[in-house]
């Protein structure tokens, strides 16, 4: 359930590294955690932010959170599909659900492999 | 954290992939498969929802339609055997203590369907207000409540208990036999759509569950999918849209009251439509010409409207604008005054014959 070739954070976003490259989404737990989700929004094309900056926020039916960057870096693209169709997030959240592709400007070191991930949302679901 | 009630069905519920989460002191299912699927099922096929959190009360005797009549706002005088009625059960101020059916049973027995989260305040209000001499029961423990509700229902419900039912008109409540017992049967709901309400003794409601689910056209339906179904109706939910602060003209329900009852009207509850997919949530402040002018009971995106929906309170002089600001957690939405129902395509008062 959890894909290996991935970085993760505690928030439940997930990034893949392909050189300086990136792409970011959130994880199947969020996407669970959250239920269907109604609305999505991203920041814009050339946005520079921090680790830990808040990104954009995510709504579901029932609940509504923020999203935030697992890395350092500048947004080079969105995924404006999700403007009217956000229940791709739910359904792939790996694949076509993506959020944002960023040109990575920081470290990764903090992130968390899929194992340490998995440790995580298992505490989480409490 | 166990001090919750479960129903009949909860088992079932846990065992099928429900999400369950406390509600009205009960652990209920809030979804199956999701909410959206779930609601758009709902209207297009038929949906099957456990609502066995809701209690039953039953009143008789000698006296109890003059009894009821002084406490309720249903005029009971106009309500024959076999129909039922929505109404409110007000506090000395006017305010709503709670929103319920009552089903005249025969001349002076009725029964009370009021909300699970009120069983404790009702019951105990109305037994003040009953004389001795008229018999007043909580059955709702003995009482599981099983809705189906979607433009099939009629032809599930024919084709389960293997008899007609479109003579059952809006409103309208009979029996029908289900493995030895009399079930109470309601053409009623919650949703909009064609619909009937099961009072089943408990022991029973399992085995009419499975009837119900096996059917192919049915799926069953979480307490998420009921919400966004309601708000697309405008009804109101208990505890968020109607309250002890508010009478049931400011409610919104001038047209089930006389001319005189509840005339003090200090805030109305209003329809509110909002552009995109961004929903308003309880609680978001709303202002007109920037003064700060009421709040959102409910709010909610619409998944058949595929826009955002939401009930609000507002001062009573402000509830005549056509257009708000509601400040949400977010952002700030820009709120049309809408009409009810939102959805308009329901099919709950559907001519069958």
């Amino acid at each position: 359930m959890i894909p290996q070739e991935l970085l993760y954070a505690k928030s439940h976003e997930w990034l893949k590294v392909e050189g300086e490259n990136g792409t970011i989404g959130i994880t199947h737990f969020a996407q669970e955690q959250l239920g269907d989700l109604t609305f999505i929004e991203l920041p814009s094309v050339g946005d520079v932010l921090e680790a830990g900056d808040e990104f954009g926020s995510i709504e579901s039916v029932k609940a509504a959170s923020e999203v935030y960057m697992p890395v350092a870096c500048e947004v080079t693209e969105v995924n404006e599909s999700l403007e009217d169709a956000p229940e791709k997030a739910n359904d792939d959240p790996y694949g076509e659900g993506w959020l944002i592709k960023v040109k990575i400007t920081g470290p990764t070191d903090d992130l968390l492999d899929a194992a340490a991930y998995q440790a995580v949302t298992e505490e989480d679901a409490h | 954290m166990s001090n919750l009630r479960i129903t009949p069905l909860t088992e079932w519920h846990r065992e099928n992939g429900a999400k369950l989460v406390p509600f009205a002191g009960f652990e209920m299912p809030v979804q199956y498969k999701g909410i959206i699927v779930e609601h758009k099922h709902t209207r297009e096929k038929v949906g099957v929802f456990d609502i066995s959190h809701m209690g039953e009360f039953l009143v008789s005797g000698e006296g109890a339609k003059d009894a009821l009549n002084k406490i309720v706002t249903q005029n009971l005088d106009t309500l024959a055997p076999g129909k039922c009625r929505y109404g409110f059960l007000p506090d000395e101020e006017g305010g709503v203590l709670d929103d319920l059916i009552i089903y005249c049973l025969a001349e002076d027995s009725y029964m009370l369907v009021i909300n699970g989260s009120r069983e404790e305040t009702d019951f105990n209000w109305i037994d003040c207000h009953l004389p001795e001499s008229v018999n007043f029961e909580n059955v709702s423990y003995e009482t599981a409540k099983i809705d189906l509700q979607g433009p099939l229902a009629l032809d599930v419900l024919e084709s389960v208990f293997g008899r007609e039912f479109k003579q059952l008109k809006y409103f309208n409540f009979g029996q029908a036999e289900f493995e030895g017992t009399q079930l109470l049967i309601s053409r009623t709901g919650y949703t909009g759509e064609l619909g009937y309400e099961f009072y089943v003794p408990s022991d029973k409601a399992l085995a009419l569950w499975e009837k119900l689910v096996a059917h192919e056209d049915v799926e069953p339906i979480g307490l998420g999918a009921r919400d966004t179904l309601r708000l697309e109706m405008g009804y109101p939910l208990y505890g968020q849209d109607l309250d002890t602060d508010h009478n049931p003209r400011e409610g919104g329900y001038s047209f089930v009251l006389a001319d005189d009852a509840f005339t003090d009207v200090k805030e109305m509850l209003i329809p509110l439509k909002i552009d995109g997919r961004r929903s308003s949530r309880h609680g978001d402040k709303v202002f007109l010409d920037g003064k700060e002018v009421g709040v959102v009971t409910s709010g909610s995106f619409s998944p058949t409207l595929g826009f955002s929906i939401a009930l609000a309170y507002v001062k009573a002089d402000a509830a005549e604008a056509d257009e708000f600001i509601v400040k949400g957690a977010r952002a700030d939405f820009k709120a049309m005054k809408s009409d009810l129902p939102f959805y308009k395509e329901g099919t709950a008062r559907k001519k069958l014959d």
